[in-house]
């Protein structure tokens, strides 16, 4: 058995938040380099030519990518042979506190969705629990915007309804929310399992590293012809036209039901960030 | 070629801005999201005065992160626009004359722009460290309870946009669109 202290647990958490909200990944820098060098549509390039200015503004200076550093979800991976002294979830709570304080990170949370008190401090985190074989403690911190959170969508389609059903679903969602979520976006879909299961799934595929396809050649294909697809719309960065719609498309998928097929589409900006660490 | 735009935005600087047109924005505006308009609107209907001057004014729909060492303000960039649908037609009505977010409008401010004459700017979301280097300086006005969201009086140099919806209803998101995916064929 191995024993982790709770206090790492907050230090390492406080050190996710400020710097995940500063140093977008590699992955998708080299996505949004790649399409700025792409673009053939003038006002679409000139953005995306700003976009690529502001992620260095943000990691020269150690400021925030995006003012909205987003509701921070926190993911352990915690091995069965862990033993945490302290209060954990009470570690990653205040984690969160100081590195959003020190950080000067927006505190974007409200203690209820309905009265709507702000927090101060942006907690709670929203956390997810993984429980593996061994005795590691892998800790991802993902600060979620919800410029783009706002533009998903669950939805329990039919058996019948299928593979064609899935990409319709897909592209439905990303027509719908059109401009709105800051393009060009990353796509998480999650397919299968219950209706929340998908929604889970299709956050984690959000967390997956974009140069990385799914390991399955079916869903890796469908991720490739769905970009493309999104692609085609036309939407463009922000909205205004252009070939660059969408960075990446991640699917994750499960078992279901004999009677369901459902999937959920998790909508990313281009400000995805994840940032982990192993203790 | 960006056109320069100076606020206060006149009507005759409105009818000259044309959806699509690329802008840099210089001058005193005011930030503020849902909470902040809902305050203005409820103190609009009770009749009393509002702690900005509206005529001619234009709206940043931001709430900032928190300025960190030796910054004016943090970062900066533009939130969601429809949040504020419900409240702009009124704003619009006061005499504001310019919105900047991002993302699309309903068709009631659409056609409160159009009656009153006020433009829609789309900043570019998600660039918020770019865009807080634009804002020269900035004070809270009001609502300072309200955090991130409280409103402030900012001013800017060359705040880079563009226009997405004319005084005359053309919307960029529509036409830009459009027009890349004929420049395929």
């Amino acid at each position: 058995m191995r024993e982790i202290n709770a206090q790492d647990i907050t230090a390492a958490v406080k050190r996710l938040c400020m710097e995940a909200n500063s140093y977008l990944p590699s992955d998708i820098k080299e996505r949004i380099c790649n399409c700025h060098q792409n673009e053939s549509w003038d006002l679409a390039k000139n953005i995306l030519g700003i976009i690529k200015e502001n992620y260095e503004i943000a990691e020269e200076k150690y400021v925030p990518i995006c003012q909205d550093t987003g509701v921070a979800c926190v993911f352990l991976e915690i091995g069965q042979d862990v033993h945490i002294n302290g209060n954990l979830e009470e570690a990653i709570h205040q984690g969160v506190r100081e590195g959003y304080i020190e950080g000067c990170l927006r505190k974007s949370v409200v203690r209820d969705p309905l009265d709507r008190v702000n927090t101060t401090d942006n907690t709670p985190a929203m956390i997810y629990y993984d429980i593996v074989p061994g005795d590691g403690l892998k800790l991802t911190v993902a600060p979620k915007g919800f410029g783009s959170e706002n533009m998903s969508q669950v939805k329990m389609l039919k058996p019948a309804d299928g593979l064609e059903g899935v990409k319709a679903f897909i592209m439905k969602v990303v027509e719908d929310a059109g401009p709105n979520p800051c393009p060009p976006i990353v796509v998480g879909v999650g397919i299968g399992g219950t209706f929340d299961k998908a929604a889970y799934l299709a956050k984690k595929a959000l967390m997956r590293n974009t140069n990385v396809r799914n390991a399955d050649p079916f869903y890796a294909d469908l991720e490739n012809e769905m970009l493309e697809k999104i692609n085609a719309l036309g939407i463009g960065p922000q909205g205004v036209g252009g070939k660059t719609t969408a960075l990446a498309v991640n699917i994750e998928k499960m078992a279901t039901h004999i009677a369901g097929l459902p999937i959920a589409v998790n909508i990313n900006c281009h400000v995805t960030r994840h940032k982990s660490i192993e203790l | 070629m960006e056109k320069r735009v100076t606020t206060p935005l006149t009507l005759e600087q409105v009818k000259d801005l044309k959806s699509g047109d690329s802008v840099l924005i210089s001058g005193v505006i005011y930030t503020a999201r849902d909470a902040a308009h809902k305050r203005l609107c409820e103190l609009a209907a009770e009749g009393k005065e509002l702690p900005f001057d509206v005529k001619d004014s234009v709206i940043y729909f931001v709430g900032p992160a928190p300025a960190k060492g030796d910054q004016v303000i943090g970062s900066a960039g533009p939130t969601t626009s429809y949040r504020m649908d419900p409240y702009s037609p009124t704003m619009i009505a006061l005499g504001q004359r310019g919105m900047i977010g991002k993302g699309k409008r309903s068709p009631e401010v659409v056609a409160a722009m159009k009656e009153h004459g006020a433009v829609y700017f789309g900043a570019i979301g998600g660039a918020g460290a770019y865009l807080s280097r634009c804002i020269k300086k900035a004070e809270i006005v009001a609502y300072e309870d309200l955090g991130a969201e409280a409103l402030r009086r900012l001013e800017v140099e060359d705040l880079p946009a563009f226009v997405i919806i004319d005084s005359e209803g053309k919307n960029l998101y529509e036409t830009g669109r459009q027009e890349y995916l004929d420049s395929l064929k």
